[in-house]
């Protein structure tokens, strides 16, 4: 498949050029290509799901090797693993039902399983139910069970063709089926905003006072909404040095006729106790609830406790991550260049290794996140609903496999 | 962001031929690389691996180049390679860079061109240029976008198509001790218009010694302004349009980039061509020209401002490295690496993959490479290392370059600014001096100073490589050990190597372009030396102001009066003296000395109080000249040249403001020039008034005016507090 080879070369060139901008832009891209490199896999005859989560993860791990700091693309390789086996196992149980059904034989098709064929069929089915997928407390308490809604499609297309029992069919209902659900994720990831702004009227109240800093598309949309809704507020916008994003964000409230503050980093401690509450965006939120977003977030975070002011975090469910943060200021950290601090030129004789002891004696750093432990996130909002941060493990076993969080192949796979 | 999108987006339309009319238009931008310097300020290095190779933070330079090619939307890069071409063709065939889409690497080889100009010749002879092309060397690191400059660059070309050339320029002041760029290249001068951004002059030839430049007066007449600058960076990297090519065969005897084709285009005022310039501002782009620009780029690089070609950024194949924190600042590192416990890493240090380090070696600010060994207690400072280095035991290294294969026995200490290139073996404990470049090869002998013969000095030089290199290879083991019988005392039992002697001409020079930081006393000295001209600068300062602009000559030249009166006072107070000490030499009447002092008066400019306190200051001065052995001798002495010149003197009085200026100048004196008069002044001052040459209204407003002064102005009000106490009751008994 040398075309999905060149899309992944092209994928892979881009993040470690760090081209792609935003973990909106990476999850939908990295999905996309996902989509197409599952298409163009040929599946063989026995293990389909096996060969399918080899493919992805050999391209996933090149993909977050090549920009580490970047967790969407890690988030989406895992989500993607984890729909191929939700499709095995829902058509799985699928085949094993329709098997009961028609009580016809064929014993190979359940001697591929692994050993399944020795248990009774109904008893698989909830076994690996309530093994594999343990009930998100978002199943049960909406009583639409997305696990529901797959498995009756597939079955009601395996009806039809299943029957029949043709393997080559089934190979390719497999493939077809995780394509559908990466084309859900992808419309999830692109819908995600609209989602998340929905429930905006739900949290920002008549002549709130927001604070947000830097910019955030999300949160863009957010107050979009809620102004839309005809509430009134304000809304103090901290323009987010050094690249100074509130900028544009206080220009697009503007825009839409909100009234907007636009204040220094510096001056939110000032302006908090005016503050009802503060809404931001983040780049990623860690499996303990943790955030990882644009610097000079934690400063706002202890301001807004300090003043007791509800923290709100907007995230999309994409930015989710499964792994716990390790030393995150440094490792999950990009430090950028420092032109976006000062002028190059201007300092360009601090910068004079020629003379002096011929070390650098001005230091600029310039990282581009901050990490909020979870202790002073208030709320996250993602777009399937408000949540504590204590909660994030409880949607982090929703959408990713136990058996992804480390996405390595075997030992077989070089580098 | 947009920008960039759009750019990416532009690109890979142009790529997939796209249907897009306004795309259609726009051809594939390409790109000329040059990956020869066609210089030799990199030898010995440069004999055995050539320069575009260089490791710099453990990447082949080149690759910095080509990622910045490929990332500004460049779609065909024709790579030039003379000399190693051999070399450069087998690296990039070995590299990514040839199967890269959308972006397309070709080599052209060519063994017999000893010029930039010449290269570009042969590149018009091949007829591969079909539009605008980006002119580039191969040790340029740059990030900058390009889309701006292009986008100038075509629009100014739509209106005047004798618009050629783009270059690209930054911001950086030069050191005003050693008139260099930090960059470690000479100190440059453009003209720029600051409307149009036309390049009008070009000088980075300047000659310091005098401390002035030379504008053509058309220039001045042409244009209604021009910008001068002084603190701008030539990045050498240009947009030019196909018309460059054909310019360069035109004319062939264009060498030099810069040195005959810019300045070629600026004099040339029959074709009319224009350079015009676009600075950079947040981006970055640098060149590597000597050892100094090696170093200053490393830290750039470490430091981050050519983001993302930066080490813990994989941007060209290169191995993943991880960033640690030492203290605030941060340390790249490989992560397989082995670090003994003992040993202190400090910061802004890039340590390659493999590399073992021993117990309590120390390591700052440097670049080590794959696969060294660094024994116990190392020193290494501001240093770069490159790949498979043994550094044994107690080694000292502190800014130098140390090649592949080098082996430093225990105890060898390398002084700032050595290099030492392959596979060099130092001996134990020797000490190789400052500056000192040590190679496997012998210094090429014809070594010539002249400019013009670099070049050709350079063909000889890689013709002379080939065959020592022939050599070298065949019967290496031999030759290091035959080197090292014949050379044992050089560099210490059991080193192998030469030490070059520093070409004629260059000894001086060697600190401005070595990779350690100028010495101490280099520095003092040379602004030393600036003080001694001080007086030149000060005149010149007007000429050589930052990026003043000089818009009318009535601007420049009232600056020139404010800075001439200050010079000029001092001059004219030196006349003065001169001429008042002669006329007490030889006797000159008193007329004639008031006649002399008033043609000086005139030929400077000054007001009668200035002569009056001159003339006062040389009595004194002469007062002071005289021999005495006491201060009442002393104050015999002044009353006694006052008598005499009080004519002179009260030709100058002629109202009370000239007789206050003498008691300010007399005070001054007392501070600073003649202390021995500090005790008298009371009396001096009584003399004075005895003599009629002070009346009491002046004595009187003096001490007024002193009133408010500063407790330190006062001594004097005090001392002579009896005096000015009789004068007032004097006064009010007249009254």
């Amino acid at each position: 498949m040398p075309d999905t080879q060149a899309l992944v070369n092209d994928f892979l060139n881009k993040l470690k050029k760090r081209k792609i901008e935003g973990s909106q832009a990476t999850a939908r891209q990295t999905a996309e290509l996902l989509r197409s490199v599952i298409s163009q896999q040929r599946v063989p005859y026995t293990n389909q799901a096996g060969a399918l989560i080899d493919a992805v993860k050999a391209i996933g791990e090149q993909l977050i090797a090549a920009n580490p700091v970047e967790l969407a693309v890690g988030n989406i390789v895992r989500r993607v693993l984890h729909i191929i086996r939700e499709e095995d196992l829902s058509l799985t149980t699928a085949a094993i039902g329709g098997l009961n059904l028609s009580a016809v034989s064929d014993d190979e098709n359940d001697d591929d399983r692994d050993g399944d064929s020795t248990l009774s069929a109904a008893a698989v089915a909830a076994a690996a139910r309530s093994t594999l997928r343990p009930p998100s407390l978002q199943t049960l308490l909406e009583d639409t069970p997305v696990s529901a809604a797959v498995p009756q499609t597939s079955s009601s297309g395996g009806d039809s063709e299943g029957k029949t029992a043709d393997k080559s069919s089934r190979s390719r209902k497999l493939k077809h089926d995780v394509i559908e659900a990466v084309n859900e994720l992808i419309q999830d990831i692109v819908t995600c905003h609209e989602q998340i702004a929905e429930q905006a009227v739900e949290h920002i109240h008549q002549n709130e006072v927001i604070l947000t800093l830097g910019s955030s598309r999300t949160v863009l949309e957010f107050l979009f909404a809620a102004k839309e809704k005809k509430r009134s507020f304000r809304v103090f916008v901290a323009e987010g040095a050094p690249r100074y994003q509130g900028h544009l964000l206080a220009k697009e409230l503007v825009a839409r006729g909100l009234q907007t503050t636009l204040i220094t980093d510096s001056a939110v401690f000032a302006m908090i106790s005016r503050v009802n509450m503060v809404i931001v965006g983040a780049h990623a939120v860690m499996a303990n609830g943790g955030v990882i977003a644009p610097v000079g977030m934690n400063l706002v975070a202890l301001a807004a406790q300090k003043h007791a002011v509800p923290f709100v975090v907007l995230a999309g469910s994409h930015k989710l991550c499964p792994l716990y943060p390790h030393n995150p200021e440094v490792l999950l950290n990009e430090l950028r260049s420092p032109s976006e601090l000062l002028d190059f030129g201007e300092f360009s004789d601090c910068m004079d290794f020629g003379s002096g002891s011929g070390s650098p004696l001005l230091h600029v750093v310039n990282p581009a996140f901050d990490y909020v432990p979870p202790k002073l996130v208030s709320l996250f909002i993602t777009d399937a609903g408000g949540h504590n941060p204590s909660y994030m493990y409880r949607l982090i076993a929703d959408y990713y496999s136990a058996d992804d969080l480390v996405v390595q192949r075997r030992a077989t796979a070089g580098n | 962001m947009g920008a960039q999108k759009k750019r990416a987006a532009a690109a890979a339309a142009a790529a997939r031929v796209s249907e897009d009319p306004d795309d259609l238009a726009r051809q594939p931008l390409q790109a000329i690389l040059l990956a020869d310097s066609f210089t030799t300020k990199f030898r010995p290095i440069t004999l055995e691996r050539p320069k575009v190779l260089l490791p710099l933070v453990n990447v082949p330079m080149i690759n910095y180049t080509l990622a910045w090619l490929e990332a500004a939307g460049v779609a065909e890069v024709f790579v030039f390679c003379c000399a190693h071409s051999k070399q450069v063709i087998d690296y990039l065939e070995n590299s990514e860079w040839f199967s890269q889409p959308n972006f397309t690497v070709k080599t052209i080889e060519s063994h017999n061109i000893i010029s930039a100009g010449d290269a570009l010749r042969l590149i018009y002879e091949q007829n591969v240029i079909h539009g605008d092309f980006v002119l580039i060397s191969g040790d340029t690191v740059s990030n900058m976008s390009l889309t701006q400059a292009l986008q100038e660059h075509k629009e100014r070309k739509k209106k005047d198509n004798n618009a050629v050339m783009t270059m690209i320029i930054k911001k950086s002041k030069p050191s005003p001790i050693t008139r260099q760029s930090r960059l470690g290249t000479d100190e440059l001068f453009m003209a720029i218009d600051p409307n149009t951004k036309q390049l009008l002059y070009y000088e980075d030839k300047a000659d310091h010694s005098k401390g002035t430049i030379c504008l053509d007066k058309m220039l001045l007449a042409e244009n209604p302004s021009i910008s001068l600058h002084n603190d701008k960076q030539d990045c050498y990297i240009d947009i030019c349009s196909p018309e460059v090519l054909s310019l360069f065969t035109d004319n062939f005897d264009y060498q030099h980039l810069r040195r005959h084709f810019v300045k070629g285009l600026l004099l040339d005022d029959i074709m009319g061509y224009k350079i015009f310039t676009h600075e950079i501002h947040s981006s970055y782009a640098a060149r590597i020209d000597n050892y100094r620009s090696y170093d200053i780029v490393s830290k750039d690089i470490i430091q981050r401002w050519t983001y993302p070609y930066v080490p813990d950024v994989k941007f060209c194949g290169n191995r993943a490295t991880k960033l640690e924190r030492r203290g605030i600042c941060f340390t790249a590192f490989n992560s397989e690496i082995e670090q003994s416990r003992s040993a202190q890493v400090g910061s802004f240090t890039v340590i390659g993959y493999g590399t073992k380090i021993g117990s309590n070696s120390k390591i700052s600010d440097s670049v080590i490479g794959e696969g060294c060994t660094i024994g116990s207690n190392v020193l290494i400072e501001g240093s770069y290392i490159w790949d498979n280095v043994i550094i044994e035991d107690g080694c000292e290294l502190r800014h130098v370059i140390v090649c592949d294969g080098v082996i430093m026995k225990a105890g060898a200490v390398l002084k700032p600014g050595v290099v030492l290139s392959f596979k060099v073996v130092i001996g134990e404990r020797f000490v190789v001096p400052a500056y000192s470049k040590v190679s496997l090869l012998q210094q090429p002998t014809v070594h010539d100073s002249d400019e013009e013969l670099e070049y050709a000095d350079n063909s000889s030089g890689t013709v002379e490589f080939s065959s020592i290199q022939g050599t070298a290879d065949q019967s290496n083991g031999e030759m290091t050990s035959e080197s090292s019988e014949a050379h044992k005392p050089k560099l210490g039992t059991g080193g192998v190597g030469y030490i070059w002697s520093i070409c004629e001409g260059g000894q001086e020079e060697e600190w401005r372009h070595s990779v350690a930081p100028i010495p101490e006393d280099k520095l003092t000295e040379l602004s030393e030396a600036m003080d001694d001209d001080q007086e030149l600068v000060t005149q010149d300062r007007t000429a050589l102001s930052t990026s003043g602009e000089l818009i009318s000559d009535s601007n420049a030249s009232e600056g020139d009066d404010n800075e001439d009166s200050k010079d000029d006072s001092v001059y004219f107070e030196k006349e003065v003296e001169a001429t008042f000490l002669r006329a007490v030499e030889e006797n000159v009447k008193v007329d004639h000395v008031i006649l002399e002092v008033n043609s000086l008066r005139l030929s400077y400019n000054m007001t009668s109080a200035d002569c009056a306190g001159a003339v006062f200051y040389s009595m004194m001065k002469l007062a002071i000249k005289t021999p005495h052995s006491s201060a009442s001798e002393l104050q015999q002495n002044t009353a006694n040249i006052i008598t005499t010149w009080q004519k002179l003197l009260k030709s100058y009085l002629l109202e009370i403001d000239e007789e206050i200026e003498i008691i300010l100048k007399f005070e001054e004196m007392c501070l600073e020039s003649a202390k021995e008069f500090s005790p008298l002044f009371a009396r001096i001052l009584h003399i004075l008034y005895d003599k009629d040459i002070l009346q009491e209204d002046a004595i009187l407003r003096w001490a007024d005016e002193k009133e408010g002064a500063d407790e330190s102005d006062k001594v004097f009000v005090r001392q002579s507090e009896k005096f000015i106490q009789w004068l007032r009751e004097a006064s009010e008994e007249e009254d």
